[in-house]
């Protein structure tokens, strides 16, 4: 017992870089894993992430390896990789909470990017705590599997350095820890790194298991929220399930009790009313370079993000009839603004500059 | 004796004279128990200021207005010394974390963590949380914004933060993703003239319709500009005609001269005038995005289509490249000198074709 109890301090002290048992516990700053008593606080997203492997949706091939492994099989270092959204943290959360049970808190190490993660972090903290011993057993004498999961979320920003310091701590305390490196790009990982662990790669969940999961929590919540309104959710989170949510729960905390409809959604996600973007067009077709400067005017006047507007732009870009030639050009200068938009240029002339190309561009035929 | 701007701004959520609906949805947001951070975004003048500050009265009452300035004082890695102006409540901390330029990650790390220190001692009528407020988060250096994603998360127990910014396309995904955003869009033409006439019976005056309409026409939907300017008009001349002249910002006139300077002759010469014109611009403080806008509405306005486009494109390159270089002068110098070189061809071109 007095082991256990040290073996938590210890835990505690790598967490929070505190001394003592009620140094405030970093797990109180994290949504949703102290507040069962005002369930009210916690996010939907962490409310309805799955417990237990088989809930996890659509990721079939590493579902069945994991089943494979709570059924009695060695863990390898894991590499998860995809967009965001479609539950890799949360396969591995749920897979350590089955494997090891009451006391995957201590079993595992989470850092992801908003924690320090330089060279020094991989060297102290995660060497101290793969180097520790995992017993066999539980507290209670069930057995469980002798060895502890460092997860390392968001490896992708982990510079190369820190990556580097990995190689080794990951050969030489296999007996002891797997590693689980989750990303979203997986060529931000250095290829030393990449051979060593089993690589799986997370699709964008369908859109129709989407519309269920939130169909079902939008029930469980009592949101008054209608099938149409569902649809556009899914439409505007593309396959990240983890923004649907949190749209749906942000949706419904400004509405209170009324219903959520359509254009709630397009508000909180920041989308532009597709006839803004439509108008765009046109008044570019119209080849009037002084409607151009009140639209523009007009856009940036409503707060739309200039951002966005690009990418919805392009979007139906792509879709229209113009020529391939002229789609090309189009599509450049889109390129080049949004570029300029991320150096922090100036949004109504980067929006000027597109409108005078594509009247340029259109006008020609 | 205090401004128009001031005196009639509303101090409660139901007050708003626009957005109605978004002010019940904050209304529902304050009853709730829970309080996410909040993104507030829209151009200037659009209100966003007047809406938090009536959010945070619904929020904790009448406290937060008995406002104290403070200085506060931060040290840099590197022992430098740098000062930052606060604005407090005891319920909430407004920061403009540009201020403190390229240290800006260092204010906002300290301060949220001081303000995040402090627990609230009673909870019981109030907030378990405090608010910071930070303006101008679009001019966050990128360090800055990584470093707040992290202590977002960090602190959620103790302290929200409410953060305004004009646009979002400079805010970083990541802080957008944890924020809920709320679009504050300038007030309408119409909505501006019936405010004017409010504040004018306020004041017991009488406001000719024309005036209104001709205010709300040149203040560019600013609804602190078309106050001010119609103050402005009191100040001038009462009682108020309708073809009376209206005072426009002394910048705007300026750049409009410069425009006309620059059309007038195009020579080596001309661009040393320009050059000491946009000099005295910059000296004063008007922003070189702002510059280039009106410089280049008004250049435009008086050519022709066929070098319109070309114009704009040099427009938005040259102020793409202002935010790379560090001399503003040396990029608006290098557009006017441009343009000066098309205007001219483009001029010999068209007497030639003529001849």
């Amino acid at each position: 017992m007095l082991i256990a109890d040290s073996k938590r301090n210890m835990q505690a002290f790598l967490k929070t870089g505190k001394l003592g048992k009620d140094a405030p516990s970093s797990s109180s700053a994290e949504p949703g894993t102290s507040q069962p008593v005002v369930p009210k606080l916690t996010p939907w997203v962490e409310k309805y992430r799955p417990r237990t492997v088989e809930e996890v949706v659509e990721q079939s091939e590493i579902i069945s390896v994991l089943k494979q492994v709570l059924s009695g099989g060695d863990l390898p270092h894991f590499l998860f990789y995809g967009p965001p959204g479609t539950g890799k943290t949360t396969t591995i959360l749920a897979a350590a909470r089955q494997l090891f049970g009451d006391i995957y808190r201590d079993r595992i190490l989470e850092l992801n990017a908003s924690d320090d993660r330089g060279i020094q972090v991989i060297r102290d903290k995660v060497k101290t705590f793969s180097q520790l011993t995992a017993a066999a057993n539980k507290p209670d004498g069930t057995p469980c599997p002798p060895y502890k999961i460092v997860i390392l979320d968001e490896a992708d920003s982990m510079t190369h350095a820190a990556q580097s310091a990995l190689r080794r701590i990951m050969e030489k305390e296999t007996r002891t820890t797997r590693f689980c490196l989750i990303c979203n790009y997986i060529s931000c990982i250095i290829p030393p790194i990449a051979s060593r662990c089993a690589k799986f790669r997370f699709k964008p969940i369908k859109s129709e298991k989407i519309e269920e999961r939130l169909e079902e929590i939008a029930k469980n919540e009592n949101v008054s929220c209608g099938k149409d309104t569902i649809k556009v959710l899914v439409e505007t989170c593309g396959g990240d399930l983890r923004r649907a949510i949190t749209c749906l729960q942000s949706c419904s905390r400004l509405k209170g009790s009324e219903s959520v409809v359509m254009e709630d959604v397009l508000e909180v996600t920041g989308i532009v009313p597709p006839q803004w973007v439509e108008k765009f067009i046109t008044v570019c077709k119209n080849c009037d370079h002084k409607e151009l400067e009140i639209f523009v005017d007009d856009l940036i006047q409503e707060a739309y993000s200039a951002f966005q507007v690009l990418e919805q732009l392009h979007e139906k870009i792509i879709e229209s009839d113009f020529t391939d030639d002229q789609k090309a050009i189009i599509c450049e200068k889109i390129a080049i603004a949004s570029g300029r938009l991320q150096d922090g240029a100036s949004e109504y002339l980067q929006l000027m500059d597109l409108g005078c190309c594509m009247i340029n561009v259109l006008s020609k035929k | 004796m205090t401004l128009w701007v001031d005196k009639y701004r509303p101090n409660s959520l139901l007050k708003l004279d626009y957005h109605k609906s978004q002010a019940t949805q904050l209304k529902n947001l304050v009853q709730q128990g829970d309080f996410p951070h909040l993104l507030f975004y829209g151009p200037s003048g659009a209100g966003k200021k007047t809406r938090i500050m009536a959010l945070l009265r619904e929020l904790y009452g009448s406290g937060v207005e008995r406002l104290r300035m403070e200085h506060m004082n931060f040290t840099t890695p590197s022992n430098k010394k740098i000062e930052v102006m606060t604005v407090a409540s005891n319920y909430h901390i407004e920061v403009n974390p540009s201020d403190a330029g390229i240290y800006d990650r260092i204010v906002v790390m300290e301060l949220i963590k001081n303000a995040a220190a402090t627990h609230q001692l009673d909870s019981s009528g109030q907030r378990d949380f405090k608010v910071i407020l930070l303006t101008e988060v679009d001019r966050l250096s990128k360090d800055a914004q990584h470093a707040l994603r992290r202590t977002m998360e960090k602190y959620v127990a103790t302290c929200r933060l409410i953060l305004c910014a004009n646009s979002t396309s400079q805010v970083i995904p990541a802080i957008r993703s944890r924020c809920l955003s709320i679009r504050v869009s300038a007030p309408t033409k119409p909505e501006i003239t019936s405010i004017l006439f409010n504040i004018c019976r306020k004041e017991g005056l009488q406001l000719p319709e024309d005036l209104a309409d001709r205010i709300a026409d040149k203040c560019d939907r600013n609804l602190r500009r078309a106050i001010l300017m119609c103050e402005a008009c009191k100040v001038k001349q009462y009682p108020f005609t309708s073809n009376q002249p209206i005072v426009e910002p002394d910048w705007l006139t300026f750049i409009q001269d410069t425009a006309r300077s620059i059309l007038s002759e195009q020579s080596p010469k001309k661009l040393l005038e320009v050059r000491a014109k946009l000099y005295e611009m910059l000296v004063h403080g008007i922003p070189t995005d702002l510059i280039f806008k009106f410089l280049l509405r008004d250049l435009a306005k008086s050519c022709d289509m066929t070098i319109k486009t070309e114009v704009t494109e040099l427009a938005a390159k040259y102020e793409h490249q202002v935010h790379k270089g560090s001399k503003d002068i040396f990029h608006l110098e290098a557009f006017v000198a441009r343009f000066m070189s098309v205007y001219l061809k483009f001029m010999e071109e068209s007497v030639r074709g003529m001849i």
